[in-house]
C-alpha cells in the first residue's frame, strides 16, 4: 500500500510551482548594484606560446573598466587538483600547474588568454575583439597514443612527457596470467568510450562581489558543491581564509558532474571583484561551455574475459587509455582509476582482475567527471564483453550472467571493494517478468516482415555510491574528505529548518529530505524547510555527487534528527514527570510508555525556548542539532537493463523499441524522484549509446561545438521506459538503508543500447558484426553491416 | 540611436525605448523588464529554453528582435497562471513529474501550451514528442513531459467541450 507521506511516498515536488512559474532564482538572474561584466577572450588554436598580449588599445574601448591577462594572475595560485593517483611505480601522478589565465602557453580551444571586464556585457565583448594576441602556434597533441608515443612534443613543457600516470590495480601478475593460461576461452574486445559534452542546461554563471568594509568576498555560482569551492578557491588559489570567504550556489539548472569542479572563471571573478571593489559577472555563452565544462568519459580499451569451458569467468584484463585534456580538473585523476578499476568486478565472481589505465594529458578541453564517472566506463566494457563471449561460447547471455552471479555477502571483489548486499538474481528476475522474452521472437518475426532487424539486449551493472568514507578515499589519494552534514534547527512554534551541506540541482532534496525528518518526528512535511546551496548557513559539507546525497546526506540528517529526538524526549520527560527512557514518540507526541498520559511535539519544541518549566541544570535551553556523518563503505546499486530495437538494414537508423530497467537502490525515500532520476539517467545513456559524441579534428578544434554539432537526446528520440525498484536489499551501513539512484541510468542503458543492436544485426545474419563503437549513429551501423 | 516600440507583456501595455536595435525579446524581457523567468539556455534557437508566445504562438525569444514586435502581445511564463491558479499545463506537470532542476521548464511549458493551441498534437504521444522536440531537457523528464502534455491536452479538450455545451 502506497504512503501518502513521509519515506516512501510520492509525495509531489515542493520546488515544482517556484520553477514551474518562472520563480526559481539562478545565478544568472542575481544581478548586483554597480556590477560590471567580464568577458574572457580564448584562444582559438589549441597548443601555443603566447608571445604577446597588446590590450592598448582594447583598454581605451569605451566603457572598459580593466582588462585581466595571465601575468596579473603572478601572485595567484593555481587550481588545484583534487585527487593524487599514484603510478605503477609508487610515483606520484605527474600534476601541472593550471593557471586562472593562461601564462607562456595555451594548450586548448578555449584557454582564456585575456579577461576584460566592462559596464556591459557587450562592451566587453566588442573591446575583447581589439586585444593583439600573438601566437607561435605548435603541434597540437589530440590523439592519445600519438601523444604518449616517444617524443611527441608535450602539452605541459615542464613535465617529462604527456604520461600523467600509468596504473595498475587489482590481481597480481602471476594470479592474472595463471587465470588466462587455465582458460578455455578468451573472448578479447577493443572498444572506445567516447567524449561526451555534459551539457547542462544552464550555463555556468560566477558573480564575485567584495564588501570593502568588512574585507569579505562572496562568489554566486552554479555549483553541486558550495563548500567545496569555497575551500579549494580560498585556501589553494586566492588565499581567502574561509571565515572571508561566502560561496552561494542558489538554483541550480543542473549539473551531471560538470558542476562539480572548481573553475577559472570562479575565481577570476572573486578576485577581479576585490581588485575593482565592485561586483563581477561572467555569464557563459554555450560555446563556451563547449569549450570550458569538463567533458566526461573519452576511454580506449583492451578487455580481455577468460572463462572457462562451461561460461564461468576465470579473469579479466584490461587496458584502458583515458584522456586527461590539457589540465587535470578538479577530481580528474580518480574517474579512470577509483571510479573504475574498482567497479571492474561487476555482480560477479570473477576470481583474477587486473586493470592497466594510462592517463593522458592533450590539447582539449578537460576530462572530469561526468554522471556515472568511471562506473559506465566500467559497465560498459564488461557487459560488452559478456555478450561478446557469449555469442562465442554458443550461450544464452542471461544464462552467462547467472552463471557468475555473486550470491553471497559481503562480497570482497579482486579490486578493493566490498559490495555489502545485493541480489543480482532478483533483478534480473524482474527484468525478465517485464520484458516478455519469451514473446521476442514472434516480435522479431513480426518485425521482419517489415524489413526491419529487431534485436533485445540485456546486461547488468553496478555502481560504487553514496562516496565514501574519508579514511578510505584518504589512501587512495582524495586530497578532502567525503563525509557529509547537517544541522536540524527547530523552532521555538515547532516548524524545523534542516541546513544540509549537500545541494539540490534538480534531484528534489526539498522535498524528500523533508519527508523523511517529518517521518522520523511524525509531523506534516510542510514543517520541515530544507536549506541547502550557501556557505554561510549550512554546515561545511562536500556536496552533492556520486549518487551520494541522500545516502551520505541523508544519514547525517538522520542523525542529527535522532539527537534532537533525544533532547526533547529529555524535555517531554520532565513536562510529564518521567524517565526519559520511558517516553516513546509517535505521530508528532511525546507519550509515557503504558500510559495515555502525553504532551505534543509543539509543546516542547516550545518548552526548549519558553525555558520556564524546564529541567535547566541538565540540559540547556533550545532545540539545535549538527551531525556529521562519514560512511564506513560505499552503498552498491545494481540492477538489470534491457533494450529492445529495431534497426532499418537500408539506412543503419536505430530505433528505440522498449527499454526497461530492474533497478536495486535499497530502501525507497521518493518514488517518483527515483523514477524522474532513472529516466533521466537513461535519457544520457541513450543519447550516449545513439547520438552524443564530442569531436575534435586534428588541429584540435572542436567539431561539435553547438547543439546542431553535438547531438542532444530530444523528446522524439526516446521512448516510454518500463521502471521498477522493487527488489530492495537495504545498504547494510546507513541508517536509511539507501544507495543513491542519480547515476544508474546512465551506467546501466550503453551496453544494453549496443547489445540489441549487435544481436540485431547477428540475428539479421550478419554474423561479421560483433562490436560497433558509440554512437551508434546510422552511418556507422550501415557501415558496420556492409563489413 | 533610439527605437520605441509598443507591446504588451502578459496583460500590461508596455512602452520601451531601445538604444541597441540588436536587442533580443529574451534580453528585453531578462535585462530590461525584470521578467527573468525566461532562460537562456544556447542564445541560438537551438535548445527552446527561451520559448514564449508571441500573438499566441511560440517562439525563440532568443532569435527575436525586439524592435520587431511594435503591438505585439507576448506571454512568458510569468504571466501564465491566473494568480494562484495554474494553468493546466503547468498542473499537469506537476502531476507527472515533468521536470527536475527547472531550468528548461518555462521554455517547456509556454511550448506546450503553444503546441496545444496549434491542435495538431492532440493527445498523441508520439506526435507530442515530435512537437515538443524543440525543447532540450538534460535532466530527460521527457517521459514526464510527454505524459504532461497529454493530460493537459485531454484536459483542457474536455474543458473547452464543457464550456461549448
Amino acid at each position: 500500500m502506497p504512503k501518502d507521506s513521509g519515506i516512501g511516498a510520492a509525495s509531489k515536488r515542493r520546488e515544482d510551482v517556484r520553477f514551474l512559474t518562472g520563480k526559481g532564482k539562478y545565478t544568472d538572474d542575481i544581478n548586483l548594484a554597480g556590477q560590471a561584466y567580464v568577458h574572457f577572450l580564448r584562444s582559438d588554436v589549441a597548443h601555443a606560446k603566447i608571445v604577446s598580449v597588446d590590450t592598448s588599445a582594447a583598454a581605451a574601448m569605451p566603457g572598459v573598466v580593466r582588462i585581466f591577462t595571465g601575468d596579473d594572475f603572478s601572485g595567484v595560485g593555481g587550481l588545484p587538483c583534487g585527487w593524487q593517483v599514484t603510478d605503477r611505480n609508487g610515483q606520484p601522478m605527474q600534476e601541472p600547474p593550471h593557471p586562472v589565465l593562461a601564462q607562456g602557453k595555451v594548450r586548448h580551444v578555449g584557454d582564456p588568454i585575456a579577461a576584460v571586464v566592462a559596464e556591459s556585457a557587450a562592451q566587453a565583448r566588442t573591446a575583447a575583439e581589439a586585444i593583439e594576441v600573438t601566437l607561435d602556434e605548435l603541434p597540437p597533441q589530440i590523439d592519445m597514443a600519438a601523444a604518449l608515443k616517444d617524443g611527441a612534443p608535450k602539452v605541459h613543457d615542464e613535465l617529462t612527457s604527456n604520461l600523467c600516470y600509468d596504473w595498475v590495480f587489482g590481481s597480481d601478475d602471476a594470479a592474472i596470467d595463471a587465470a588466462f593460461s587455465g582458460a578455455a576461452h578468451v573472448t578479447t574486445l577493443d572498444l572506445v568510450n567516447q567524449r561526451l559534452a555534459p551539457n547542462a542546461m544552464e550555463p555556468r554563471v560566477a558573480v564575485g562581489d567584495y564588501n570593502d568594509a568588512a574585507g569579505d568576498s562572496t562568489l554566486y555560482t552554479t555549483s553541486q558543491n558550495p563548500h567545496v569551492i569555497r575551500l579549494l578557491m580560498g585556501a589553494f588559489v586566492l588565499g581567502i581564509p574561509e571565515h572571508k570567504l561566502r560561496v552561494v550556489a542558489p538554483d541550480v539548472g543542473g549539473g551531471f558532474g560538470s558542476k562539480i569542479f572548481h573553475y577559472a572563471e570562479e575565481a577570476f571573478c572573486t578576485f577581479a571583484a576585490k581588485e575593482l571593489k565592485r561586483p563581477v559577472k561572467w555569464t557563459a555563452s554555450r560555446s563556451e561551455a563547449f569549450m570550458t565544462d569538463a567533458q566526461g568519459r573519452d576511454h580506449v580499451t583492451k578487455i580481455e574475459l577468460a572463462l572457462d569451458a562451461d561460461g564461468k569467468f576465470l579473469g579479466v584484463r584490461t587496458h584502458t587509455m583515458a584522456n586527461m585534456g590539457a589540465y587535470l580538473s578538479t577530481f580528474a585523476p580518480s574517474v579512470p582509476t577509483y571510479l573504475h578499476g574498482t567497479l571492474m568486478a561487476g555482480n560477479y565472481t570473477t576470481p583474477a582482475i587486473q586493470v592497466n589505465v594510462k592517463a593522458v594529458f592533450t590539447n582539449t578541453v578537460a576530462v572530469d567527471a561526468y554522471r556515472g564517472a568511471g562506473r559506465p566506463e566500467a559497465t560498459y566494457q564488461l557487459e560488452r564483453v559478456i555478450d561478446k563471449a557469449a555469442r562465442e561460447m554458443g550461450m544464452d547471455p542471461v544464462e552467462i550472467r547467472r552463471k557468475n552471479f555473486i550470491t553471497s555477502f559481503p562480497y570482497a571483489t579482486p579490486v578493493a571493494v566490498e559490495y555489502d548486499t545485493g541480489n543480482y538474481v532478483a533483478t534480473m528476475d524482474k527484468l525478465l517478468e517485464m520484458i516478455d522474452r519469451e514473446g521476442f521472437e514472434a516480435r522479431r518475426a513480426e518485425a521482419a516482415s517489415r524489413g526491419k532487424l529487431r534485436g533485445l539486449g540485456i546486461n547488468c551493472y553496478i555502481e560504487a555510491c553514496g562516496i565514501a568514507p574519508s579514511a578510505l578515499v584518504g589512501q587512495l589519494g582524495a586530497r578532502a574528505g567525503l563525509y557529509e552534514s547537517a544541522t536540524v534547527r527547530v523552532n521555538a512554534t515547532g516548524g524545523l529548518v534542516v541546513m544540509t551541506g549537500s545541494h539540490s540541482h534538480g534531484q528534489g532534496h526539498e522535498t524528500s529530505f523533508a519527508q523523511v525528518v517529518a517521518d522520523m518526528i511524525g509531523i506534516d512535511e510542510n514543517m520541515v524547510e530544507i536549506v541547502h546551496g550557501d556557505t554561510a548557513n549550512t554546515p561545511m559539507g562536500m556536496g552533492t555527487y556520486g549518487s551520494r546525497s541522500l545516502a551520505v546526506g541523508g544519514s547525517a540528517m538522520v542523525r542529527a534528527t535522532e539527537k534532537i529526538i533525544a533532547k526533547a524526549k529529555k524535555i517531554a520527560a520532565h513536562l510529564l514527570e518521567a524517565a526519559d527512557t520511558d517516553i516513546e514518540l509517535k505521530d508528532g507526541q511525546f507519550t509515557v510508555a503504558g500510559t495515555d498520559r502525553s504532551v505534543a511535539w509543539g509543546d516542547v519544541t516550545l518548552a526548549a525556548y519558553v525555558p520556564h518549566n524546564y529541567p535547566i541544570t541538565e540540559i540547556e535551553p533550545g532545540l539545535e542539532e549538527t551531525a556529521f556523518y562519514d560512511p564506513n563503505n560505499f552503498t552498491y546499486p545494481a540492477g538489470a537493463y534491457a533494450c529492445e530495437v529495431e534497426v532499418d538494414p537500408d539506412t543503419g537508423k536505430v530505433e528505440i523499441k522498449g527499454f526497461a530497467a530492474a533497478d536495486d537502490f535499497g530502501n525507497i525515500v521518493n518514488p517518483m524522484i527515483v523514477d524522474g532520476q532513472v529516466h533521466g539517467g537513461i535519457a544520457q545513456g541513450i543519447g550516449q549509446a545513439l547520438l552524443e559524441d564530442c569531436r575534435y579534428d586534428e588541429t584540435g578544434q572542436i567539431l561539435t561545438g553547438s547543439y546542431m554539432d553535438y547531438a542532444m537526446p530530444r523528446a522524439d528520440d526516446l521512448p516510454f521506459y518500463q521502471v521498477d525498484h522493487s527488489c530492495q536489499t537495504p545498504c547494510t551501513h546507513n541508517p536509511l538503508g539507501v544507495k543513491g539512484c542519480g547515476e544508474a541510468g546512465a551506467i546501466g542503458s550503453p551496453p544494453a543500447v549496443v547489445n540489441a543492436v549487435v544481436d540485431a544485426l547477428q540475428r539479421g545474419g550478419m554474423s561479421h558484426v560483433t562490436h560497433i563503437d558509440m554512437p551508434l549513429t546510422p552511418s556507422r551501423v550501415w557501415a558496420a553491416m556492409q563489413g | 540611436m533610439s527605437l520605441s516600440i509598443s507591446l504588451t507583456v502578459n496583460g500590461d501595455r508596455c512602452d520601451v525605448d531601445l538604444d541597441d536595435p540588436r536587442v533580443t525579446l529574451l534580453d528585453l524581457l531578462r535585462e530590461r523588464m525584470a521578467l527573468p523567468g525566461t532562460k537562456k539556455g544556447c542564445d541560438r534557437g537551438q535548445c527552446g529554453a527561451c520559448t514564449v508566445l508571441v500573438n499566441g504562438r511560440r517562439i525563440n525569444s532568443c532569435l527575436t528582435l525586439a524592435v520587431t514586435l511594435n503591438g505585439a502581445e507576448v506571454t512568458t511564463i510569468e504571466g501564465l497562471a491566473a494568480g494562484e491558479d495554474l494553468h493546466p499545463v503547468q498542473t499537469a506537470f506537476i502531476e507527472h513529474d515533468g521536470f527536475q532542476c527547472g531550468y528548461c521548464t518555462p521554455g517547456q511549458i509556454m511550448s506546450a501550451v503553444g503546441l496545444i493551441a496549434e491542435g495538431q498534437a492532440g493527445d498523441d504521444a508520439e506526435r507530442i514528442r515530435e512537437g515538443m522536440s524543440g525543447n532540450l531537457c538534460r535532466c530527460s523528464a521527457y517521459h514526464g513531459i510527454t505524459e504532461a502534455v497529454q493530460d493537459a491536452a485531454r484536459r483542457m479538450a474536455s474543458a473547452d467541450e464543457r464550456k461549448s455545451a
